[in-house]
């Protein structure tokens, strides 16, 4: 071919047309792909709200249930664990529960949950992931006004889940969604928005 | 003709040339074995890398036979390696050797690096190497990581626990990120299969093609050596440099050695000490996973300790995972922040040979406060140790400029 006849336009029209229509189309190939790795149907289907009978549980006991895999903690506080308020609010991260995501609106109050006496977390360290160990013995001397603590890198959160200042977690324990069906019965991973 | 092509014999006719006429063999056997070059001088630095192939072979036979016996679901895996360690035939030496080669695989990986850290190798024109290099450690902390959750034990579930929720502290994309990973709202048997994926195919692939690479990068530039000088300035009159020798069957004869030693030590440890004292298999690991209770001591294994510590030594999740990340990335970089025109550690300076045994005993420090309790002291300590590791490669364009280099040689030199 002559090289007076060749269109250069033309060919780097082509050629960039052709390379941009691949790549189009090995991004599209790749969504399938991508989207098998997200939840399937059966694990969302698995992640079906859990109901917790809680008729039985006496004051200051605390149950675990699995929740989508997660641990959830439902502890049953006393009068006494929420009338002792013996460390002030600065020496929390996030005292009154202003992190979205971290809690349901219908728990963003003082006691981080819908009925003063029962709390329901996640039993997540919001560091990485590891289950904290519960700890309700007030020892005011060590500061320390009863909780719980992740034995992976020392953070603690208090009766209500609320993350201590000065520990690599960033967040207080998350609140799943929930909801009292009767006074004995909650149901958690579902609620009505308002509770 | 040279000697060597005497001794492989040029293709006449006959079965060779009826090959070489189709498939390039006794031509790729000349440039990359009979006729590969390299130093004379090596010493026992330099057999990490042949070893390194050693026990990627050893994964890989003995990753094929537990694969046959093994079941990649939350419900049957455990009782699978039990089985496996119980009711199949030399199965217990089977994973154990996995479990010991897993160890191992870290050990000569981490003196391969030294060695090159001793002597430069990193610096020009092999920098691409030690790049793929770095891949290949990657790789194959993946691997190891994705190898760890297979028997899903208490501590499989718990460190895949932690190490997945570092990629949560990613703004914006963390959480879509780790639901992705897992594939479920927690780690489940979705994980544990996707995992198992990833650790008997993907990743091994990806191994083996880097290392592939890795080599051919390397036979395309020569060999450093314990001189850091460049033999290929010297060649006699026949073209092959005067300091160097033949792969085959000098470096051969010598790697066989050096294969024989090893697998001596490695026999020991899998007939003597798989468990390793709870570092090459961690007691909690025995115990079946509990999605209801992380263990009172949680660690990774020792290989991964030393940025495990520096993990833990942030007070910040964000902040924590960057530097962690940091601190596995950074000595990709160490072909630029070397400044000194030297390579090898025979011909630098005081500051260098200081800073090397500095992070040294940095990095056996932070590997050895990985696995203590995360309090008091040991926080404290892994503090420092972590602004030393951090020091020895962000200062280092400073220190190798400044460092007095002695003369290099022409030629390689014996040290007696």
């Amino acid at each position: 071919m002559n090289e007076d006849d060749l269109d250069r336009n033309r060919r780097h029209f082509l050629t960039v047309a052709t390379a941009v229509t691949g790549v189009a189309g090995a991004g599209l190939v790749a969504i399938p792909f991508i989207s098998s790795l997200k939840p399937s149907a059966r694990a969302q289907a698995l992640g079906a709200p859990v109901e917790v009978p809680i008729g039985s549980l006496q004051g200051g006991e605390m149950i675990r249930v699995l929740w989508r895999g997660k641990l959830v903690f439902v502890l049953r506080r006393t009068e006494e664990m929420l009338a002792q308020d013996p460390l002030s609010a600065d020496e929390f991260k996030d005292p009154n529960s202003e992190v979205l995501d971290q809690q349901p609106d219908y728990a963003a109050n003082a006691t981080r949950s819908v009925r003063p006496e029962y709390l329901v977390v996640e039993g997540s360290c919001t560091h990485l992931g590891c289950a904290p160990i519960e700890d309700f013995e007030v020892r005011p001397a060590e500061g320390w006004g009863g909780g719980f603590f992740c034995p992976c890198h020392g953070s603690k959160f208090d009766l209500a889940g609320r993350v201590y200042k000065g520990v690599p977690a960033p967040t207080n324990l998350r609140v799943p969604p929930h909801r009292f069906v009767r006074d004995d019965l909650i149901l958690i991973g579902q609620d009505t928005g308002a509770a | 003709m040279s000697r060597i092509e005497a001794e492989v014999g040029t293709p006449k006719g006959g079965f060779m040339k009826w090959i070489d006429d189709r498939f390039p063999f006794t031509e790729t056997m000349r440039y990359h074995v009979t006729e590969y070059y390299a130093s004379k001088n090596f010493n026992i630095w330099y057999v990490f890398g042949v070893l390194a192939m050693v026990v990627l072979v050893i994964q890989l036979v003995t990753g094929i036979f537990l694969t046959m016996n093994y079941k990649p679901s939350a419900a049957e895996a455990f009782a699978s390696v039990e089985y496996i360690m119980r009711d199949v035939e030399w199965g217990w030496l089977i994973r154990y050797m996995h479990s010991t080669g897993a160890s191992f695989f870290f050990i000569v990986v981490y003196l391969h690096m030294f060695r090159a850290m001793l002597y430069g190798s990193y610096k020009k024109p092999r920098e691409l190497i030690w790049i793929i290099g770095m891949l290949i450690f990657l790789v194959l902390m993946a691997e190891a990581f994705a190898g760890y959750l297979l028997p899903w034990g208490q501590m499989s579930y718990w460190g895949a626990q932690v190490i997945i929720s570092l990629f949560g502290a990613i703004p914006w994309v963390g959480d879509a990120l780790v639901e992705i990973i897992r594939g479920d709202y927690s780690i489940s048997d979705i994980t544990l299969n996707r995992f198992f994926a990833l650790h008997v195919i993907a990743l091994p692939l990806a191994l083996v093609g880097l290392v592939f690479v890795h080599i051919v990068a390397l036979h395309e530039v020569g060999s450093n050596n314990p001189d850091g000088v460049e033999i290929k300035n010297n060649k006699g009159a026949d073209g092959v440099p005067l300091d160097g020798v033949a792969f085959h069957p000098y470096h051969t004869s010598k790697d066989l050695v050096a294969i024989i030693v090893f697998l001596m030590i490695f026999s020991a440890v899998v007939f003597f000490a798989p468990e390793m004292g709870g570092y090459f298999l961690e007691h909690a690991n025995f115990e079946p996973a509990n999605l209801t209770a992380t263990p009172e001591h949680i660690a990774p294994v020792w290989y991964f300790t030393p940025f495990y510590a520096i993990l833990r030594a942030v007070p910040d999740k964000l902040w924590g995972f960057i530097l962690f990340g940091m601190s596995v990335i950074l000595p990709l970089f160490l072909p630029w922040l070397d400044k000194a025109r030297v390579k090898s550690i025979r011909y630098r300076g005081w500051i260098y040979k200081s800073a090397l045994s500095i992070f040294v005993i940095t990095f056996l420090s932070l590997g050895w406060l990985g696995v203590q309790p995360a309090e008091g002291i040991y926080v404290m300590a892994a503090r420092i140790f972590s602004v030393l590791y951090f020091a020895f490669f962000l200062l280092m364009p400073y220190y190798t400029t400044i460092d007095k280099t002695k003369p290099v040689p022409d030629r390689v030199v014996y040290h007696d």
